[in-house]
């Protein structure tokens, strides 16, 4: 997908001022905060498999050649196909040739970040193909036009009111004045809609949570029950996985899974949990014809050894964002990637480079809240600076900001000229704000008064005070 | 394609910069061969009537409906007591291991039942479930001639037979029974619950896309 | 100066030998609120330990190491490593920038064989204040405090999540005879501050600061608590924008008794707000 990271200060003022989005993102502490903590308290052991769910994405990710290796020669075992690609291009020609190949003048979708990531569907749309989202989160912001907002639930900036108008523009074959005001009406009526669509199917595209290298399985954990279906009732199944997503076995995917939706929903075990491997055996009554599994790179090879290779560890709960204050100010849009929060600022620069993406690891208060909640124990404040000091080595703070941290630095390593310079800088500001003991605004401090008062110093600095207050009780000792 | 190929793993290579190649390979071998159990949960300690007990109580809190009989032929009229509950019609979509097995639908004549996978139109359909893990209720179903997986999806209901010998604490479990069954199958469905989403405003709604409602029937034949 | 910041409280050590301590008085308390070091020190010396103030100490580097700009931050870490060798312990009326010393000291010297174990030194004598009160020295309460307030507590994230304090400043505050503490319905949250990213994203930290003072706002409480500066000028700054009337104060002012001085961005006398 086209990123739009670089525009993230405007994207998050214009988020800011969306008072529907503010609504919907209220949601995020009573859906998905509360819920979590309680699946967490429900499992003892939680943070013990945290460790034990680090100890084995560490151990693949050193071996992932051999294990991507493995997953390979068992798809092929199973009957299936494995398309390797390289970029996002690649990818999306891939699946574009095995729809042509199936004859596909459409293809159902199950929810993929990874095909997303690849902007699959206006590539398809683009050569013919029409893509059909089936997970209702993802079928609402394609009715309208809309990125996902939030890695599972794509629809989570909006509220019942906005997707009702969307379903009344998009479902002409219903009454105009039927009901839609309840989320109830609105599900049944996906589900009618969607039924048809997953009646005519003819290729499905899934994405994948895991692929087991030990089986060549690819594993998918869904509550709607959408991307069964979608993979079910198609002749021919394309799952589209990024290559960090493989592990070595089905223990170790358990392992994965008890975190996963504890994490992401505050579920204990997601409603579908579903193992894909290969196509239909011979005797099958029903099932796909094929199966192919794209695997994409797209840049994490390279962070393999890199201070951001523990971005490679993330599973998608989504708990970082759940937790983090910036996007639940923001929202997931102003990110520009599909991948937001503060996975997103500790993965995007690596793959679509720091200059696109600078914003997204300096938008932190380095608060610590997603790492502390992060089933993997992704260090994301610590990826986060990898990528400031990054940007800073590129020279992209900007003159201003530069020219004062390096005054400000000057300063701060010769003590004495510091204490000289700061001394009489507070007695006139003490002396300023006496009458108030604050300041409604301060020349180049705009960006703080503009929202807030700036507390006046007391006048006297400590090591001012502290030096008189040794010299009289010197005094009094004598 | 194979140009993809060759330059991902060798990027891979380079970025992992491993020296000892013999050593990784023999430990990812072992892993695979060996594929040691991490730490199962406390809780899944149970064996018995204990896990069946767990099995039962993990399973309706996520809104499955847990029904115990104690012969496989009391399962015609549990199934259309269902259905009736259900305001289903007395109409049952059979998976071919449930109509040539042990029970003797003929028993149940108002009942009207067909075999083989759906294309839709079902409104209830009835499968089997090869175990059921206590850790959290769920049922693990396996694709096969005896268990088409579209029944586990297109239905409103589903009824799923489930004999308490089958049921086992934690999902480890049911991955040895899995392996010592043969080949992995087609498809392997761990079901939970009937189906969610918490797509509009989180709220949560049943029956998105699969079943709305899930029944097990629980067979303890003593 | 006509406002002495000296408190009538506290007393210059009385030559006894306890533990050597360094206090590390931080950038902002040292500019804007000096009370908060006499406070600490007041406390320290309660508490039975020596106070020095080294002369040769600014800032901890955060500013430096959170723009990315490693090579000062390094520079900055080494003087206050230098500054602070030989104390039984650093004490640090922050959080933040105690965490600074403990955590991120030694990461930024992780390859230096000269300045790691240094690094690693000091870290381990480094502590935040209320956590060391009540941990290292085992103080189970403060006493002959009396101060009839009903306060909040913002955890500073920090200080929660690098340093683990969050028992001990409530713990404390608890033997404060008078003190009433009204928890915030979501103290985990942060208020928006994050150094500079208060000025890069004025904005968005707006959006947070403003949720948290109102949440403030609703405890009920008249002063709001917390063991960092930097969030306290945060949120003071914006309490006062929206017409709140709590006043806020750093932890250590209530815990010494060091009330008399007004409250954050509040002018002498009279204005409480």
């Amino acid at each position: 997908m086209k990123a739009t990271s670089h525009a993230f200060v405007d994207n998050a003022h214009a988020a800011l001022g969306d008072g529907q989005l503010r609504r919907a993102l209220g949601n995020i502490e009573t859906g998905f905060q509360r819920k979590r903590a309680a699946a967490k308290l429900g499992l003892p052991e939680f943070e013990a498999l945290r460790d034990q769910a680090k100890a084995i994405k560490d151990h693949t990710l050193a071996h992932l050649d051999l294990y991507l290796e493995r997953f390979e020669t068992q798809v092929h075992a199973a009957g299936g196909q494995v398309h390797w690609a390289r970029t996002t291009d690649e990818a999306r020609q891939s699946v574009l040739d095995i729809c042509r190949q199936a004859g596909a003048r459409s293809v159902l979708k199950g929810k993929s970040m990874v095909s997303e990531e690849m902007g699959l569907n206006d590539f398809l749309q683009d050569n013919g193909v029409r893509p059909i989202e089936t997970d209702l989160g993802e079928y609402i912001i394609q009715l309208r036009r809309e990125p996902p907002s939030h890695i599972i639930a794509p629809a989570l900036h909006l509220n019942k009111e906005q997707i009702a108008d969307s379903f009344r523009d998009a479902h002409p074959q219903f009454p105009a004045e039927r009901p839609l005001s309840e989320p109830r009406q609105l599900v049944d009526e996906a589900r009618s809609v969607l039924r048809d669509a997953f009646l005519k199917a003819e290729v499905g595209i899934t994405g994948a949570n895991f692929l087991v290298a030990e089986t060549g399985s690819t594993i998918i954990v869904t509550n709607e029950g959408n991307g069964d279906l979608t993979q079910t009732l198609s002749r021919v199944h394309i799952v589209v996985a990024s290559i960090e997503k493989v592990v070595p076995t089905l223990e170790d995917a358990t392992t994965l899974l008890r975190l996963l939706s504890r994490s992401a929903t505050g579920q204990e075990f997601s409603a579908y949990t579903t193992l894909s491997t290969g196509p239909r055996r011979p005797d099958d009554p029903d099932g796909p014809e094929a199966f192919h599994v794209v695997i994409l790179d797209n840049g994490r090879s390279a962070l393999l050894g890199t201070p951001a290779q523990d971005t490679l560890r993330c599973i998608r709960c989504g708990a970082c964002m759940n937790h983090c204050p910036i996007f639940a100010a923001v929202g997931g849009h102003p990110y520009g990637w599909a991948v937001p929060g503060p996975i997103g600022a500790a993965l995007n620069p690596g793959l679509i480079g720091i200059e696109e993406a600078h914003h997204l690891p300096h938008a932190s208060t380095f608060c610590g809240r997603c790492e502390s909640v992060c089933p993997m124990k992704i260090p994301l404040p610590k990826i986060m600076r990898h990528w400031r000091e990054k940007a800073f080595e590129k020279d992209m703070m900007g003159t201003v900001p530069r020219l004062a941290l390096w005054a400000w630095a000057w300063a701060a390593k010769r003590p004495r000229l510091y204490r000289w310079t700061t001394g009489p800088m507070m007695a006139v500001l003490g002396r300023l704000g006496r009458r108030k003991g604050r300041f409604r605004s301060v020349p180049l401090a705009g960006g703080w008064t503009r929202h807030r008062d700036f507390p006046a110093p007391q006048g006297q600095t400590f090591q001012q005070a502290w030096a008189a207050h040794q010299r009289g009780a010197r005094r009094k000792g004598q | 394609m194979g140009a993809a190929r060759q330059g991902i793993f060798e990027s891979l290579r380079r970025s992992i910069g491993r020296d000892a190649a013999a050593d990784a390979v023999a430990a990812v071998d072992e892993r695979l061969n060996r594929h040691p159990r991490g730490l199962v949960p406390a809780l899944t300690r149970v064996g018995g009537a204990a896990a069946v007990d767990l099995f039962i109580e993990k399973a309706r809190k996520v809104a499955a409906t847990v029904e115990r009989l104690d012969a496989f032929d009391a399962i015609p009229a549990a199934a259309a007591r269902r259905l009736a509950e259900w305001n289903l019609p007395a109409k049952l979509r059979l998976a071919p291991g449930m109509a040539n097995g042990r029970v003797d639908w003929a028993s149940s004549p108002m009942l009207e039942t067909a075999t083989g996978p759906s294309r839709g139109e079902d409104l209830a359909t009835l499968t089997g479930a090869s175990a059921g893990v206590a850790e959290t209720g769920t049922l693990i179903i396996t694709s096969g001639p005896d268990h088409p997986t579209t029944l586990n999806f297109l239905p409103l209901g589903h009824l799923v037979v489930l004999s308490v010998r089958d049921i086992v604490p934690a999902y480890e479990d049911a991955w040895d029974l899995l392996r010592a069954a043969g080949p992995m199958p087609r498809t392997v469905n761990m079901i939970t619950g009937p189906s969610r989403t918490g797509d509009i405003e989180q709220t949560i709604q049943l029956g998105a896309h699969g079943p709305l409602r899930l029944h097990i029937l629980l067979i303890d034949e003593g | 100066m006509t406002t002495s910041h000296v408190p009538a409280g506290a007393h210059p050590n009385d030559g006894h030998a306890g533990p050597r301590v360094g206090l590390f008085v931080t950038c902002l308390v040292d500019l804007f609120r000096p009370t908060v070091g006499f406070a600490t020190v007041a406390l320290l010396e309660r508490a039975g330990c020596r106070v020095e103030v080294p002369r040769h100490q600014t800032c901890c580097g955060q500013p430096a190491y959170n723009s990315g700009d490693r090579k000062e931050a390094a520079a900055i870490a080494r003087q206050v490593i230098a500054a602070f060798d030989g104390y039984d312990h650093v004490v640090v009326p922050s959080g933040s920038c105690a965490g600074m010393l403990r955590v991120h000291y030694p990461s930024l010297f992780e390859d230096d064989p000269d300045w790691g174990p240094r690094a690693q030194d000091l870290a381990g004598r480094t502590h935040e204040l209320t956590s060391f009160l009540v941990d290292v020295t085992g103080v189970q309460a403060v006493n002959d405090q009396r101060h009839d307030a009903t306060v909040t507590y913002h955890d500073a994230c920090s200080g929660l999540r690098e340093l683990r304090v969050k028992a001990q400043p409530r713990q404390l505050l608890a033997s404060v005879a008078g003190l009433t503490l009204l928890e915030l319905p979501d103290t985990e949250t942060c208020c928006g501050f994050g150094g500079t990213f208060c000025v890069k994203y004025p904005e968005i930290s707006d959006r947070m600061v403003t949720e948290k003072a109102e949440m403030v706002a609703s405890t009920g409480a008249d002063t709001l608590l917390a063991g960092d500066l930097g969030c306290l000028m945060n949120l003071s700054g914006k309490l006062h924008r929206l017409g709140k009337a709590v006043s806020a104060r750093h932890v250590a002012e209530v815990l010494a008794g060091m009330t008399d001085v007004p409250p954050i961005g509040a002018a002498d006398g009279g204005d409480r707000r």
